[in-house]
């Protein structure tokens, strides 16, 4: 349907309303707050990977200025662990394991940083001056970091309750049909690799803020989430028991999070609980070294996978048998990551007929592995889109006709994959030739020659990838072990003299919904963004909602609006034509007029919503008062975004320095709704792709002590570390959500490791070169050119 | 305690400060301006990047007592009095060159040191390499390399407005 946008509503890449104050230094971050009469909290932390604790002596501590309380797992004995959001079966059916997660260290460590006491005092400084003259007795115990060694018969034991340190044994898929494919399979190619940790570093590190009112008994915390009702839900039924009537949590201007701020932390649950204890507000803020040790990390996985293929290069059977980190517990959505946000989209986007995956999540002395950007997505395409390449070079074929020979047509649609998931719509075929055409990919070769001249190996490559986002149907995820629903809310309020006011569950932490949400209602209502306010973040003030991440807001949150204001309008009608003397079914409503049909009787969205308040004129007896509508919005399934990304790279012979040249990214998101923004996301993304290909790596030794432990040690990327990055977009319409749209926040991150690392393998072509482990740093590559080590 | 008297955004203060207090917690802290924000531990990301007698200083890693008599500015005065943005400011917002706002104080406030200190202009890659100190994880810094190159035209003369980004 070809209709002209205004200037602010769908599709216009209107300048965002929240820049005003991010750009003068009015943002309100949670460390911005301070709360009259507030203390401060330091948290002492393990510096061991693994250890008994013999004894905690406070006695020195407790008697240095400014010190209010110390308190360690002795003084919480009341409260609950922190609950894990998402319960795996194991092949068997037998539940997941599913050790304590203690808010404080109960009588062992299990990772570095692992929180052991909070000191509460007057100054941040003075809690931390007392802090470090807490005396721990530790018994050291031997640590495993690495995560298929700790599947060893004799690896230590992360928790002495689960053996062999496994979580669960997992697996999806029909391994007959995929044993049988191989065994008549032309061409068998194995691929193994591992996909390492990585550390999410916003860069707005954690804080929390407890407070108390001593009158009401109301409890309030201010802390950077994702998703406040949820660790409204989480902290208060599970951990401290505090119902949600006297709980209130406020996200506020959130520095981004990309995951990190999903999860409830210990570190919530003791800044709410110490000021109830108190009578006062309690403030805790990381440090960046303290963020590295004690922020969920993300990926992590170590695989094989073998590809078959007939002798004309279709596609037989895939099988893959993956090792995940959890880390030391588990948080909040971990074992879903790598199985149901994971396994699942195996078929990447072709038309494999058979795929078998086996998954194993391990226990380990690291920190608590969780979603980051992509969130099993970037393992899966990374490993799908590295093997294909992989499979071309082996088997003789044209790695861009190798992978259209296998794409999933565009007239198969929805498309059922072996996998679980159903494709709703899709064309692979044209973002790949967009794709290809603003490369130029055709005329690579003469600019690797020319490269070689100035002594670069120059490299090109792709990814063709999809990804399924836009989470989720609430009986589908449930039936998969989640714990919670993935619906969103969203309220319309129309005041009375016009002006909007929408509460939403969704929380924007950069992705600009303060502008693009109002542009859905300036598109619908016809209401300017400027008298349209987004209130997000309160659970105060939102019913209820699900939060950020997964790529949901907009076609989960946005469709819950979109339902809302259709509400809105529903009623407005009722109203309007009685105002105009009538019948409803001939008022029409576009974009902020209801008109009787054929004639030129309009009310306007103004005089309608005064009437509602002010209901003298009114159908009273029919329908009340007010013109505010709630919808909940559950969705049919899963949305499934993708398209194509082209890396090209230079190879500095001398150094081994790999350098970005280009990055060309062709998306199909759906409905666009303001191309600025989109270009931004995938842009971000990008970068967060291109620095796990090349720069960022979180290292421990193998007993488990945090080596890259500061930004000294961890890469990462610099403005000078990337290249320009040309955004485009190809929409196949959603067909399951009332906008259409498919979701951009993480696209990003996941298209373009594999494009980054297939262009490296590509310029090292002269070296017998396979595979390139990420990351693709210059010492790596020097030895392979040199071909000996550093 | 000692005490440091300083100039912040063109007003005095005398604050009772500790030895060790950096530059960035007398701000955030004692004079609640907390635009100015902290990111990292080790002087890399930037967010906390002010103006110092007119040079881009990283206060997490001055001492305020290294201030005395000095004169700051930081975020909250570099627009003017009426409320007019800097150039600086109009080209980030017209770029979209910020996303979750969190190092956009830091990195606004570095790159109009370098844009001043630089009035030949700076190519791309002269700003690319002028932006080290300061870590941006949102926006892949495509949009603020836009903005800056947008910006440095205004602030040196080129241009009367901020040039409307393509969209």
């Amino acid at each position: 349907m070809n209709v002209v946008t205004p200037f602010e509503g769908i599709g216009a890449s209107v300048r965002r309303k929240e820049d005003l104050r991010f750009l003068s230094g009015r943002g309100q971050y949670t460390d911005d707050i301070n709360r009259p009469g507030q203390a401060h909290a330091w948290i002492l932390r393990s510096q061991h990977a693994h250890a008994r604790i013999i004894s905690i002596d406070t006695a020195a501590a407790s008697a240095m200025p400014g010190v209010v309380a110390i308190f360690t797992s002795a003084d919480l004995a009341a409260i609950g662990g922190i609950p894990c959001g998402w319960q795996i079966h194991n092949k068997d059916g037998t539940p997941m394991a599913e050790p304590k997660h203690p808010v404080l260290a109960e009588g062992k460590v299990r990772h570095v940083g692992d929180p052991i006491a909070v000191v509460i005092a007057e100054t941040r400084a003075q809690a931390r001056d007392a802090g470090e003259a807490i005396q721990v007795e530790f018994e050291v115990l031997p640590g495993i970091s690495q995560t298929t060694a700790a599947l060893a018969a004799d690896a230590p034991r992360v928790h002495d309750d689960v053996a062999g340190n496994i979580c669960y044994d997992w697996h999806i898929g029909d391994k007959a049909m995929v044993d049988a494919a191989f065994a008549q399979a032309a061409h068998r190619v194995v691929f193994e690799t591992t996909n390492q940790r990585l550390i999410p570093n916003a860069m707005e590190p954690r804080c929390a803020v407890g407070d108390y009112d001593t009158t009401t008994g109301e409890h309030t915390l201010f802390t950077t989430s994702q998703n406040p009702h949820v660790i409204r839900l989480l902290m208060g039924a599970f951990v401290l028991q505090i119902p949600e009537s006297k709980l209130r949590v406020v996200a506020p201007d959130v520095g981004g999070g990309f995951g990190s701020k999903i999860y409830h932390y210990a570190e919530e649950a003791i800044v709410t609980w110490a000021a109830a204890r108190l009578g006062r507000a309690v403030k805790w803020t990381a440090d960046r070294t303290e963020a590295f040790m004690s922020d969920a990390h993300g990926r992590d996985h170590v695989t094989r996978a073998e590809l078959a293929l007939d002798k004309e290069g279709t596609f037989l059977a895939l099988r893959v048998d993956t090792h995940a980190n959890m880390g030391a517990y588990l948080s909040t959505f971990a074992p879903c990551v790598p199985t149901y946000l994971y396994a699942t989209l195996l078929a990447g986007v072709y038309s494999t007929p058979a795929i078998y995956a086996e998954v194993k999540a391990v226990f380990t002395n690291t920190v608590p592995v969780d979603a980051y950007r992509g969130a099993g997505r970037p393992e899966a395409t990374y490993l799908i889109e590295r093997l294909v390449d992989v499979a071309a070079r082996q088997c003789g074929f044209d790695k861009i006709k190798l992978r259209r020979r296998n794409f999933i047509p565009t007239d198969a649609f929805p498309y059922q994959t072996p996998v679980a998931l159903q494709y709703d719509s899709g064309d692979y075929f044209s973002t790949l030739e967009q794709a290809l055409e603003t490369a130029d990919w055709a005329g690579f070769e003469a600019r690797r020659a020319e490269a070689k001249l100035r002594g670069r190996l120059r490299g090109i490559g792709i990814s063709t990838y999809l990804e399924a986002c836009g989470i989720a149907p609430s009986a589908v995820v449930g039936s998969l072990g989640a714990r919670a629903g993935l619906y969103e809310v969203g309220v319309i309020r129309v005041h009375p003299t016009g002006s909007v006011t929408v509460l939403t569950g969704a929380h924007s932490h950069g992705q600009g919904h303060e502008t693009t949400f109002a542009q859905l209602v300036a598109d619908k209502l016809g209401v300017s963004i400027a008298n349209v306010d987004i209130v997000h973040g309160d659970t105060a003030k939102v019913p209820f909602g699900m939060g950020t991440y997964g790529s949901r807001s907009l076609a989960v949150g946005g469709s819950a609006m979109d339902k809302a204001m259709d509400k809105i309008i529903a009623k407005g009608k009722r109203i309007a034509a009685h105002l105009m003397e009538a019948a409803v079914e001939d008022v029409e409503f576009e974009r902020g007029t209801f008109r009787v049909a054929g004639t030129d009787k309009t009310k306007s969205l103004t005089e309608v919503s005064l009437a509602a308040y002010v209901p003298h004129n009114y159908p009273i007896d029919e329908i009340e008062p007010g013109l505010e509508e709630t919808a909940f919005y559950d969705p049919k399934n899963f949305t499934y975004p993708g398209g194509c990304h082209i890396a090209e790279v230079e190879i500095e012979i001398e150094t081994g320095r790999v350098t970005l040249i280009n990055f060309t990214a062709v998306d199909d998101v759906g409905r666009v709704i303001n191309p600025m923004i989109v270009a931004g996301q995938v842009q971000g993304g990008v970068a967060q792709g291109v620095g796990q290909a090349l720069l960022e790596a979180c290292i421990y030794d193998a007993d488990g002590q945090l080596l890259s432990g500061s930004m000294m040690d961890y890469t990462m990327p610099r403005a000078d570390d990337l290249a320009p990055v040309s955004v485009a977009t190809h929409v196949t319409l959603c067909t399951h959500n009332p906008l259409g749209v498919k979701g951009c926040g993480e696209v990003g991150a996941i298209g373009s490791p594999p494009a980054v690392i297939n262009a490296v393998v590509d310029a090292l072509r002269d070296y017998g070169v396979e595979h390139v482990e990420m990351p693709a740093t210059a010492p790596k590559i020097w030895s392979i050119i040199h071909g000996k080590t550093v | 305690m000692p005490q440091v008297t300083l100039s912040v955004n063109g007003k005095s203060h005398t604050v009772e400060v500790e030895g060790r207090t950096l530059l960035v917690e007398l701000l955030r802290e004692k004079l609640r301006l907390t635009g100015t924000h902290v990111g990292c531990d080790t002087s890399q990301c930037g967010a906390c990047v002010v103006h110092i007698d007119g040079q881009s200083v990283k206060s997490c890693t001055t001492l305020a007592v290294m201030c005395q008599g000095a004169s700051v500015t930081t975020i909250e005065g570099l627009a003017h009095a009426d409320g007019t943005l800097h150039p600086m400011q109009e080209a980030f917002r017209e770029y979209h060159a910020l996303q979750c706002g969190f190092c956009t104080p830091g990195m606004v406030m570095s790159a109009v040191d370098l844009v001043a200190k630089n009035p030949q202009g700076l190519s791309e890659q002269e700003i690319r390499e002028g932006l080290e100190g300061n870590l941006c994880r949102c926006t892949g810094y495509h949009n603020i390399v836009k903005a800056i190159a947008a910006a440095q035209d205004v602030m040196h003369g080129k241009r009367q407005t901020i040039a409307a980004a393509a969209e």
